[in-house]
């Protein structure tokens, strides 16, 4: 049964909806920018069959993966989270 | 609620029928054009057949699709399902730019050209986790809704429609001169007139079922430039390497370009960009990176092409449509996919046509050149030795021409306009002309449908927003007065600014002018009579019209300035929109006056420094303080400013050494800064208002804004 639509309920979703966006700000940040600062360290290994420099792959379809599976993995979370605390839709 | 759902699962099974029959329809089509083309039929029919055929698919579904009811017109009933708007967005999203330019972007530029794949991807997720769902509980019907009923009224709605029509024209416009630019290379159409068929592709599409139209042909524009676009790289993957993935593949492509780099240098055909000497004439490796942008106007890129994407409003309406806040978020991750399966294969394209160049063109002999150049130097777009490289014997001549010339071509004697890469892969791998023909109408889909969207959103924000909700609610007087004096501004506009002619020797100006005249006198009868929502649809349909006649006319005098400035629009909405938009929804104390102080400072920072480094950059010497731009490998400046700077397209002068591109760096702090300084000084806003802050915060219930829709 889903919690009454209370102030303190109002607070506990609004708080975890906080800390996942912020969770996922940060693995945003860091394959949209943090990896590519160590692209040419990253460039010195070769992805075994395929022959990409990986710092090169990273940015060309490493991260690119990354955020799409990303957008499914939190629009499922935040839903858990609504689910939860009785604001989800029918 | 069980009828409700049971009702949207067999549209969403009618969807999947109709849109899939769709795409049998159109594989059928090609085979049977690769038949005509067998038996004999001239190329220049085959094309033609391919982008009218498609065109008129487009507008059939523009004009079955048609409606007579507000809420479908402005945002398609909002019963779109998550994966279908996906797709919808992925072709609002992808513009002639990523269809035919990322490529050669990545051909040019290697590693750092990934900036651009980088930003226009990674923003989704900003959208997603930010601002999207939040907009669509909140109910908008346009980006400037939700502006002026969070930021207390008129004054920043207007700010919100001067952010929106300032980062969407520019952009429009070079969407309508890529429908020009491509139809008028594969169809030999003449330029203005191809611009006028464009013109009226989107007239059909958007006019008369706004929304609801738009996201129906986008669906399959969507289906048409995905096609277009991975099937001669996967033919030529296959061929090259024996497996049809080359996302994979091009991966040995990169490594034997490395190796031909070495090669090449070795051989002295090339010389090495260093940190002593580099420029256009020296070869940049393709995976070292920042030899074209130094680090910060690389993230810098990154980072206002991402934020810029969850600020512009033709996307962020996209999400208005769906039939949930859930599906909201579902559905940003299926934009992303389908956007993804384009951008991850951008890169291969790059790689294998750098190969090609690499080995079959740099290092051989001027006499054994490929002969699929030849068309591309026809029309200037291939240089050797300087000159356009139309025939073998243009190229041989212009060798001999320069003083010892080794008689085998060298780096520095090739130059590539790079719109080519993605329109020669075809012929490079040797594939019959039905597929040039099937790049050219996916070309064309991606420009079209990136046109809808934008001058949807444009025209959507002068007749909901500038009209229904500023001009309609005043009195009687005052409004004649303002309308009449809108429509003098217009035609005032039209005569002196609209320049170029269009179709049949006619200016554009007269077109502009006799149009208006023909409207007005068609509709004022209607409009006296007509009720609130029949005066509402035809003032949203004249407004469309308007806009797309003046944004082909900008388009048909190709205005090189405008076609630089659309990468402008993301840090122009990045500045403007953005903290007002995550402030708005995520800290309950922004003010009214918080937001519209700082969306003024932020959008006015990055349009000033826009404005002076490409059009004052002397003046931005003599009083703001800025220096000249460095090189980025070499590091030494690029201009001396001290002998005065003239305007040129290359920026030359900034500070610290930032692109105007990326103004938006500039502009988002200051927006936020000032956002929430001013915010913290004046009262706070109303219970009410940040009781329905908590509502939109909440995906259960009734959207925050409900709209009379009848």
């Amino acid at each position: 049964m889903a919690p009454a639509d209370t102030k303190a309920n109002q607070e506990a979703h609004w708080s975890k909806t906080t800390r996942l966006m912020l969770t996922h700000l940060g693995i945003w940040f860091f394959f949209g920018y943090v990896i590519h600062m160590f692209v040419n360290q990253l460039n010195a290994i070769k992805i075994p069959i395929l022959g990409f420099p990986l710092g090169f792959y990273m940015a060309a379809q490493g991260s690119l993966i990354v955020f799409v599976v990303m957008l499914f993995a939190f629009a499922k979370q935040q839903d858990k989270i609504d689910r939860d605390h009785g604001y989800a839709e029918d | 609620m069980a009828t409700q759902s049971q009702a949207s699962a067999a549209f969403y099974k009618q969807l999947g029928r109709m849109y899939g029959t769709y795409t049998g329809a159109f594989v059928a089509f090609i085979v049977f054009l690769a038949i005509l083309e067998y038996i004999g039929v001239p190329n220049r029919v085959i094309g033609y057949l391919f982008v009218f055929f498609t065109l008129a698919v487009y507008a059939i579904i523009g004009v079955m699709t048609r409606t007579a009811e507000v809420s479908e017109y402005y945002v398609a009933g909002r019963r779109v399902p998550a994966f279908y708007n996906g797709m919808a967005t992925g072709a609002d999203w992808m513009s002639a730019a990523s269809f035919v330019g990322m490529a050669g972007s990545l051909f040019l530029f290697g590693y750092d050209g990934l900036a651009w794949v980088l930003g226009w991807t990674g923003g989704f997720v900003l959208v997603s986790i930010l601002v999207g769902p939040y907009l669509r509980k909140f109910g908008a019907y346009t980006v400037p809704d939700f502006m002026s009923f969070r930021f207390g009224g008129n004054f920043a709605r207007f700010l919100a429609v001067v952010v929106l029509v300032a980062c969407s024209f520019t952009y429009v416009t070079a969407q309508i001169f890529g429908t020009g630019i491509i139809a008028s290379r594969f169809l030999g159409m003449q330029f203005e007139v191809a611009v006028f068929v464009g013109l009226v592709g989107i007239l059909l599409c958007a006019m008369l079922g706004g929304m609801r139209a738009v996201t129906w042909t986008q669906i399959a524009q969507y289906i048409v430039l995905i096609i277009a676009y991975l099937v001669p790289i996967v033919i030529l993957s296959t061929r090259k390497y024996g497996f049809p993935i080359p996302e994979l593949t091009y991966g040995t492509a990169i490594a034997e370009i490395t190796a031909r780099e070495a090669q090449l240098v070795k051989d002295g055909l090339a010389t090495l960009c260093t940190a002593a000497n580099c420029g256009p004439t020296t070869l940049k490796p393709h995976i070292q990176p920042f030899l074209n942008y130094t680090p910060l106007n690389f993230f810098g890129i990154i980072f206002c092409m991402m934020v810029g994407t969850a600020s512009l409003p033709h996307i962020l309406m996209r999400y208005f449509t769906t039939p949930s806040v859930r599906e909201a978020r579902q559905s940003v991750g299926w934009s992303l996919f389908f956007i993804f399966l384009l951008y991850f294969s951008a890169p291969a394209y790059a790689a294998f046509s750098k190969l090609e160049v690499y080995t079959n063109i740099i290092g051989r002999p001027i006499t054994e050149i490929r002969p699929w150049m030849f068309t591309w130097g026809e029309l200037g777009l291939i240089q050797v030795c300087g000159k356009n490289a139309a025939s073998l014997q243009a190229v041989i001549d212009a060798c001999k021409s320069i003083a010892g010339h080794p008689g085998v071509i060298r780096f520095q004697d090739f130059v590539i306009n790079t719109d080519v890469i993605v329109l020669s892969t075809p012929e490079i791998a040797g594939l019959p002309y039905v597929v040039s023909g099937l790049v050219a109408a996916g070309g064309l889909a991606a420009a079209l449908s990136t046109a809808d969207g934008l001058l949807l959103a444009i025209a959507n924000a002068l007749s909901h927003d500038v009209y229904y909700k500023m001009i309609q609610p005043m009195k009687q007087q005052s409004r004649n007065l303002t309308v009449w004096i809108i429509g003098a501004v217009i035609v005032f506009i039209m005569y002196w600014f609209m320049t170029g002619t269009g179709p049949f020797g006619i200016a554009w100006r007269w077109w502009g002018i006799g149009g208006l005249a023909v409207i007005a006198a068609a509709t004022y009868p209607f409009l006296q009579n007509a009720n609130d929502v029949q005066r509402r649809l035809v003032i949203a349909r004249v407004l469309l019209l308007l806009v797309a006649i003046a944004s082909a006319a900008t388009a048909s005098t190709r205005p090189s300035d405008i076609l630089a400035m659309v990468g402008w629009a993301f840090s122009l909405a990045m500045a403007g929109n953005f903290p007002a938009l995550v402030l708005g929804i995520w800290w309950k104390r922004t003010t009214t006056a918080g937001a519209i102080a700082g969306m003024i400072a932020g959008f006015g920072l990055c349009l000033f420094y826009l404005v002076t480094t490409r059009y004052y950059p002397q003046m931005g010497v003599d009083y703001f303080g800025m220096t000249a731009m460095l090189n980025p490998t070499t590091g030494l400046p690029i201009v001396d400013i001290t002998k005065g700077v003239k305007p040129l397209a290359v920026q030359q002068v900034g500070w610290f050494n930032l692109n105007n591109i990326n103004c938006g760096l500039l502009g988002m702090p200051l927006g936020f800064l000032v956002m929430i300084v001013v915010s913290l000084v004046t009262p706070a806003p109303s219970k009410e208002m940040q009781a329905l802050v908590d509502e939109i915060r909440k995906p259960r219930g009734r959207t925050v804004l409900e709209e009379k829709t009848s």
